[in-house]
């Protein structure tokens, strides 16, 4: 990945500048105007079953940012030799095999994570942010805005899931990383963990309440009728 | 060059597939070893859970070490056998069990001493609803009165079946007896929210789990079956 990066780096003169506000835009856009769970409302499945934790968030996060990278990258460099009858097959060949690896390699080094996470890895290949952002960018971008694209997009997904995760592990379960941050002494004044914030249905309120907090901020995405 | 040509497709297609191929065929072997590892360090981890002792997985191997002091295989009439190289470790009892000549299954015990008292764990496997169960049972120095259980599972419902690996239904099984004066008897786990106070032999199960919970039960009377010989001459050995 930074083999590309740095080719592109020598030869930059005669072509757009690296960070052109173009470029830019293909990181920042994803986190706020065009962010792929709160506005595209993708990938909402693994942000409901992901989030109980902040740490499962933060592995969930990293993996896709991985598997998007790679496969933006992949697609984007093939993109002149892949049959478009064939397209959709090839991208998820593409995806699948990079989620087999990234849970290989979660099963030897992280173990216990990967037992948590155990059937969410195999979903990222049916992430629909990843396919969507192959097909409609990756086919036909060079491999460096792909690049930006995939990390643009991971970290606008990342950052839902870990805002999520937080207020839920929280007020779920008095926790942060796995540690207590509630003190017993406010358990012994009687407040009690919200057992519903551990469910799957408090986290589609949560994600409700960022969008509703997000809408009435950015004036850009309020609609007129 | 036509990327759309009939004989394009195929051949970019095979050449895919084989690269991708080959590519996850290599990270699969190359990445083994470790995953074998965690695999091993785990399932320690597991045997000295069922008699209270927590680890990481970075001591689990020494622990184990230190307080497993015996481990014995025994054939499916519960007599002692000895197999060259393979230790009681080395079985995997959910494969061992699926085994179709019930005597050539190896039946492995864990002995445990710490401070001078033993406690005898049995490995159990059986299914639930939806796929495998397994776990470990310690008995106490007598082989009557269980000391602790772990139990796991493959892919039971999370929230109902899923419970079996939640401390609240495992502790439920400490100080019941599998013997009623010298005939064996396991101890059966009954529907849900049924009152077990007083008894010795039956354990309350998970209301709306209820198959996963017969599960349960019924892996812990298939199995123990095959040790109670031992357990009976232990018994009478000690007395």
């Amino acid at each position: 990945m930074s083999e590309t990066a740095e080719a592109t780096a020598v030869v930059k003169e005669p072509r757009e500048p690296l960070f052109s506000s173009k470029n830019k835009k293909l990181l920042s856009d994803p986190l706020n105007d065009d962010n792929p769970i709160t506005i595209q409302v993708l990938g909402i499945c693994s942000a409901l079953a992901i989030t109980v934790q902040v740490k499962q968030a933060v592995v969930m996060s990293l993996s896709v940012l991985v598997v998007m990278i790679g496969a933006n990258l992949i697609v984007s460099l093939m993109r002149n030799l892949i049959p478009s009858r064939v397209r959709i097959i090839v991208q998820l060949v593409i995806v699948a095999a990079l989620v087999i690896l990234v849970d290989q390699v979660l099963k030897a080094y992280v173990y216990d994570v990967s037992k948590q996470l155990s059937v969410f890895v195999g979903l990222i290949i049916t992430n629909c942010i990843i396919m969507g952002r192959l097909e409609a960018f990756a086919l036909a971008n060079k491999p460096w805005p792909s690049f930006l694209d995939a990390i643009g997009n991971a970290a606008g997904y990342g950052w839902i899931l870990i805002a999520v995760a937080v207020v839920r592990e929280l007020f779920g379960s008095g926790k942060f990383w796995g540690y207590q941050v509630i003190p017993d002494a406010v358990y012994d004044f009687g407040y009690f963990n919200n057992g519903l914030m551990i469910l799957p249905p408090m986290a589609l309120i949560t994600v409700g309440i960022i969008i509703w907090i997000q809408r009435s901020k950015n004036t850009k995405l309020i609609e007129e009728n | 060059m036509d990327v759309n040509k009939n004989s394009y497709i195929f051949t970019f297609s095979a050449i895919l597939v084989v690269v991708v191929g080959a590519t996850l065929a290599f990270a699969a072997e190359s990445l083994k070893p470790m995953q074998k590892e965690n695999v091993r360090l785990e399932k320690m981890q597991n045997i000295l859970a069922s008699v209270k002792i927590e680890s990481t997985p970075e001591e689990a191997s020494a622990k184990f070490e230190q307080y497993i002091v015996e481990q014995v295989l025994l054939d499916h009439t519960g007599t002692q056998l000895t197999k060259d190289g393979v230790t009681a470790f080395d079985i995997d009892v959910v494969k061992e069990f699926k085994t179709i000549d019930e005597d050539k299954r190896s039946y492995p015990l864990f002995i445990f001493e710490d401070g001078g008292e033993r406690k005898y764990i049995v490995p159990l496997a059986g299914k639930g609803l939806w796929g495998p169960i397994w776990g470990y049972v310690a008995f106490n120095g007598d082989m009557n009165t269980i000391y602790g259980s772990t139990f796991d599972h493959k892919t039971e419902t999370p929230g109902l079946g899923a419970e079996i690996n939640q401390p609240d239904f495992q502790d439920k099984f400490i100080g019941k007896t599998i013997f009623e004066g010298s005939e064996y008897v396991s101890v059966e786990v009954v529907k849900g929210g049924t009152d077990v106070s007083g008894d010795k032999h039956r354990v309350d199960g998970i209301s709306g789990g209820t198959i996963t919970s017969k599960g349960v039960g019924e892996m812990m009377e298939r199995t123990l079956n095959v040790y109670v010989p031992y357990f009976k001459r232990s018994q009478k050995a000690a007395l």
